[in-house]
């Protein structure tokens, strides 16, 4: 397939309860780059591998969650397109200036059926990632820190789902790769959608309570390098959710653990191309378990209740 | 390092916990139930308890969960306090599991357009 339009996942901003704390814990059990801070006091990350300046936002805050989610666009054009295809749809779009985030372009910031704030933006300076692209080396994981290849993708549950779903496939050209319906067979729990060739760049729960954050995913490189983030993840005494394992849903091996303000995050391999002429794998309410840990084969209370 | 006895009120089950754990940590390394167990980091609120006796220190949660006149009144988040005493604790928190229930979930399937 042609990457026009949305490219993939860009920025998150996350709220932390400790920013010291946090930027200590995001630069040393994460691996992740610092990036610098704005007049706000936010701290920016990176992943070594990412070549944009920033990916993941820390914000200080009295509880913990997530600001905003952002997709980059092809270009200036894809997002005013983008922009005016939203306002069709009848959703309410806002300008954020250029250089409100470090390094970034105009954002287009609006809000989804689930209350959700989702960005798109088409600018970002391209700082390189740690081996450059002129004659590169392997970049070696022996330092220290998880060390992810990239902000990967997140999961977010309120309410509204289908009109989720609706506005990211009919607006923004993403395509349904999984489902999990409820008991009654036509109602669905949750959703895996993606606007690249990847099993997700986004996905939805159903849940009561909207602006929810379930989950924010790190690719790894290796079902290895998610055990090595697991030993890591002891000595550095992270609480862990549930993993090392594997979901039956996108086929990715996965750790879910926390950072120090209780946000969900994941460390994830695996998965599988999906490209848009694909039909939706779909998971009844009988095997929802076993899709979402394929090992245990059965849902945990954390899954289901622990969210920012 | 000191360890103290946390009662939970409810089931009158106790565990020691080390002053240098959280009340959650510490009924975790021990395999003990009774308080629920989300993120032991002060973010999701599900461990939320009310402190009925006994002294602790307290590191900071989310304002979401736990307000400042309850934590000034010991309704507090037991992964972010420490015993520095004996407690008893009645557990306040709990796990809604709210995308449980397909029939609370029909409404939303055609809600009024907040776009």
């Amino acid at each position: 397939m042609a990457m026009t339009g949305v490219l993939r996942p860009g920025h998150v901003q996350i709220r932390v309860l400790d920013l010291e704390e946090s930027v200590k814990w995001y630069t040393e059990v994460m691996g992740l780059l610092p990036m610098g801070r704005d007049a706000q006091g936010r701290a920016y990350f990176k992943t070594r591998a990412e070549r944009d300046h920033n990916s993941v936002i820390l914000r200080q805050a009295d509880q913990a969650g997530m600001d905003f989610f952002a997709f980059k666009v092809l270009d200036d054009a894809t997002l005013a397109d983008l922009e005016r295809k939203l306002q069709a749809h009848g959703v309410k779009t806002e300008r954020i200036p250029a250089g409100e985030l470090l390094e970034t372009g105009e954002r287009v910031r609006f809000k989804i059926p689930t209350g959700h704030t989702i960005e798109l933006y088409a600018q970002k300076t391209a700082v390189g990632s740690t081996i450059g692209c002129s004659d590169p080396e392997v970049d070696v994981v022996d330092g220290p820190g998880i060390r992810p290849i990239r902000m990967d993708h997140c999961l977010l549950y309120g309410g509204d789902i289908d009109g989720n779903v609706k506005l990211f496939t009919e607006v923004l050209g993403f395509t349904l790769v999984e489902r999990v319906k409820l008991e009654d067979g036509k109602t669905d729990l949750a959703v895996w959608i993606t606007c690249s060739a990847k099993a997700h760049d986004i996905a939805f729960v159903r849940q009561a309570e909207d602006g929810k954050l379930h989950h924010l995913s790190f690719q790894m490189p290796s079902w290895e390098s998610v055990l090595r983030a697991a030993d890591i993840m002891s000595i550095k005494r992270v609480s862990i959710d549930i993993g090392p394992t594997r979901h039956g849903i996108t086929q990715g091996t996965t750790i879910y653990f926390f950072d120090p303000s209780g946000n969900r995050l994941e460390t994830f391999c695996g998965g599988y191309d999906h490209y848009p002429d694909m039909q939706p794998i779909t998971w009844s309410w009988e095997n929802v378990g076993r899709g979402i840990f394929y090992h245990d084969r059965k849902l945990n209370d954390a899954f289901l209740s622990v969210v920012t | 390092m000191a360890s103290y006895t946390v009662t939970i009120a409810e089931t009158g089950e106790s565990y020691r916990c080390l002053d240098e754990r959280s009340v959650l940590e510490g009924m975790e390394a021990l395999g003990r139930k009774g308080i629920p167990v989300g993120c032991r980091q002060g973010g999701c609120g599900v461990c939320k308890v009310q402190v009925l006796e006994g002294a602790y220190s307290k590191r900071v949660m989310s304002r979401a969960h736990v307000s400042a006149e309850e934590e000034a009144g010991g309704c507090v988040l037991s992964c972010r306090i420490k015993p520095s005493s004996d407690l008893r604790v009645s557990v306040v928190g709990a796990m809604k599991k709210n995308v449980c229930r397909p029939v609370a979930a029909q409404p939303l399937s055609n809600p009024p357009e907040t776009t």
